[in-house]
């Protein structure tokens, strides 16, 4: 009760303290009009451009769309039109596919990873960015290290880690190595160093511990660099593509992203069937970033800023 | 000093997780690369760096290095060079360019395994897309017979187009935040002085964009250097017998690697993947770092 008491009170140190922190780029809002901004013929040229660029990208998303709603007989015949429509496939390739359990075991890690990612980011973060101790660099520059080195590197050993625990073929085996990661430590731990010091020491002097000043004043304040790790560490556990292959071999067990590689590997002859599966696949991604395109943004430029 | 417990505490879950995932495997794979086995992995005797150097010598590793090396110069500039354009052109004022900026950035919501599976549909010779639409296989009749993923003399380029579509909203993204960070005043002192569109994309919008561009090639070059996902949905680093897609992460892990079941070879080949990304990232940061103008 005293320490919420303590933490309202800080609540008005952090309001008059709430500092632009230079990792959280400003979203791509709309920017006023400027004078080289196209008029008149070169308005039209514009968006002509802009249109005939939108359907090359767009195109092989409109053929998946297409075939997915499309009956297999008349799949081939006219792969660039929508002439037929069915929702047979898109149900096919959920029951045939298993992609419900596909999407569940996805879930359930993503948001394993996900949560525990964030909880180890941000206490290690806070221990570099607020602490004092022996070693604290050197420590820093090894965490740092660790991004260096790739995937690819590790998995050969990690599969074997993985079979020595009797875990291949489980959550814990898909999990269990990305618990951590030094990209978040490093994220947050800049944007915990650009708090004002002073919030450490007001607050100590509240008699506001390490864990009621993490969880009142420093969290907080961060939020929006959380938000970017988050969603970060959600789409990089979710499009994650080798770990899975490597370690799953029973069907219901698979993520969506080896799923559907069984899918394609079984069903070469039946592209729509496949398409179908891609799509549906894809559909949650699409949600999620939809929502929280700001947090994208941010997280996919926080690597790019100086420091 | 007195944080000394708490520091330890805090940092504990991180470090032993990245201890036993990152560190150890790297070393273990450090060890197990030096080592030569029998053909059924036991056997095993320490061989050193000669090790190294032998594999290093094998014609199948320099194939899938010169394989990866092509990859990387089909995909990292074409990516970079349409990712800046497409925001260039999408960097103005007006109505609705939010929507086309959502369709420039969308390919960045589709995993390599989606976006693999859209192209393997478009390009298939018998059951794809354009195989059988009657204009475009009579214009291009190479799609249906032998098929672009099916030739070893295009393979790869079709591989590397996936590859670029599916990198395209990334780069997007991130030279579009880059440009609403240069001050339109700059723009504007140079037109008033003369200069026309192109000399002041080369002389402010190009610097300006320095360390997103930067990052951007970093990202798409080691994403080229680990590509797995399309080779193995698009051509199981085929067509056999050139092995002509076959990159050195499919060499390493791929079903169809001729050292898929030898750890040691796999180990060793992983660990010179992982020198091979370093040294090019230190040489992109060293050599283009300093040119790069970070702001004020």
């Amino acid at each position: 009760m005293a320490n919420d008491a303590v933490a309202v009170g800080l609540e008005a140190v952090v309001e008059g303290a709430r500092p632009d922190v230079p990792a959280d780029l400003p979203p791509p809002t709309r920017r006023p009009r400027a004078f080289d901004d196209p008029r008149g013929w070169g308005r039209v040229g514009r968006y002509a451009l802009l249109v005939v660029i939108s359907f090359v990208v767009l195109f092989p998303i409109y053929t998946t769309v297409i075939a997915a709603l499309k009956p297999g007989d008349k799949v081939l015949e006219n792969p660039l039109l929508p002439d037929a429509f069915t929702l047979d496939v898109l149900r096919d390739a959920w029951s045939l596919g298993h992609l419900g359990r596909y999407l569940a075991n996805s879930a359930v890690v993503c948001i394993v990873v996900t949560v525990a990612q964030v909880v180890t980011s941000l206490l290690s973060a806070y221990a570099f960015a607020f602490l004092r101790f022996p070693g604290r660099n050197a420590l820093f520059l090894a965490f740092l290290a660790t991004l260096l080195v790739p995937l690819e590197a590790t998995l050969v050993v990690n599969f074997d880690t993985i079979d020595s625990l009797g875990w291949l073929n489980t959550y814990q085996g898909l999990a269990f190595p990305f618990l951590a990661t030094a990209f978040g430590t490093f994220l947050l731990r800049q944007a915990f160093l650009t708090l004002p010091p002073d919030l450490r020491d007001a607050a100590r002097i509240d008699g506001v511990g390490h864990i009621g000043f993490l969880r009142h004043v420093a969290v907080p304040l961060v939020r929006p660099t959380l938000g970017a790790l988050a969603l970060f560490s959600f789409l990089g556990t979710w499009n994650q593509y080798l770990w899975p292959n490597l370690i799953i071999t029973e069907q219901d067990k698979n993520t969506v992203q080896s799923g559907l590689r069984l899918l394609s590997k079984s069903n070469l002859d039946q592209p729509n069937l496949v398409m179908a599966g891609t799509l549906v696949a894809a559909i949650p991604v699409v949600i999620v970033l939809l929502v929280f395109q700001r947090q994208l943004v941010r997280g996919l430029t926080a690597g790019a800023v100086k420091g | 000093m007195g944080d000394l417990p708490i520091a330890l505490a805090l940092l504990a879950p991180s470090a032993i997780i990245l201890g036993i995932f990152v560190v150890y495997p790297l070393g273990r794979a450090v060890y197990l690369g030096q080592q030569r086995c029998g053909t059924f992995g036991g056997n095993c005797t320490s061989n050193g760096i000669g090790q190294y150097l032998d594999i290093l010598r094998s014609t199948e590793f320099q194939h899938a290095l010169w394989v990866t090396v092509k990859f990387a110069l089909l995909t990292v500039p074409a990516g970079l060079v349409l990712g800046v354009g497409l925001a260039v052109v999408a960097d103005k004022y007006l109505r609705g360019m939010g929507a086309f900026r959502t369709i420039f950035s969308s390919t960045v919501a589709t995993s390599v395994a989606v976006a693999s599976l859209m192209w393997l549909f478009l390009l298939q010779p018998s059951v794809g897309a354009l195989a059988n639409v009657g204009w475009f296989n009579s214009l291009f009749p190479s799609v249906k017979d032998p098929g672009w993923l099916q030739d070893p003399g295009t393979a790869l380029t079709a591989v590397a187009v996936s590859s670029i579509w599916a990198n395209l909203g990334f780069t997007f993204i991130l030279v579009t935040a880059g440009l609403q960070s240069i001050p339109r005043e700059l723009h504007e002192a140079a037109a008033v002085d003369g200069a026309g569109g192109a000399r002041r994309f080369w002389s402010i919008t190009v610097p300006m964009l320095g360390p997103n561009l930067l990052f951007v090639l970093i990202v798409l070059t080691t994403r080229a250097f680990q590509a797995y996902g399309e080779v193995d949905l698009l051509t199981d680093g085929g067509p056999a017998p050139y092995d002509s897609t076959t990159t050195l992460t499919y060499f390493v892990y791929g079903q169809n690697s001729p050292i898929r079941n030898d750890a040691g070879l796999q180990a060793g080949t992983a660990v010179l993947l992982f020198i091979i990304l370093l040294g090019l990232s230190a040489i992109q940061l060293r050599g283009l770092g300093r040119r790069v103008h970070y702001g004020e």
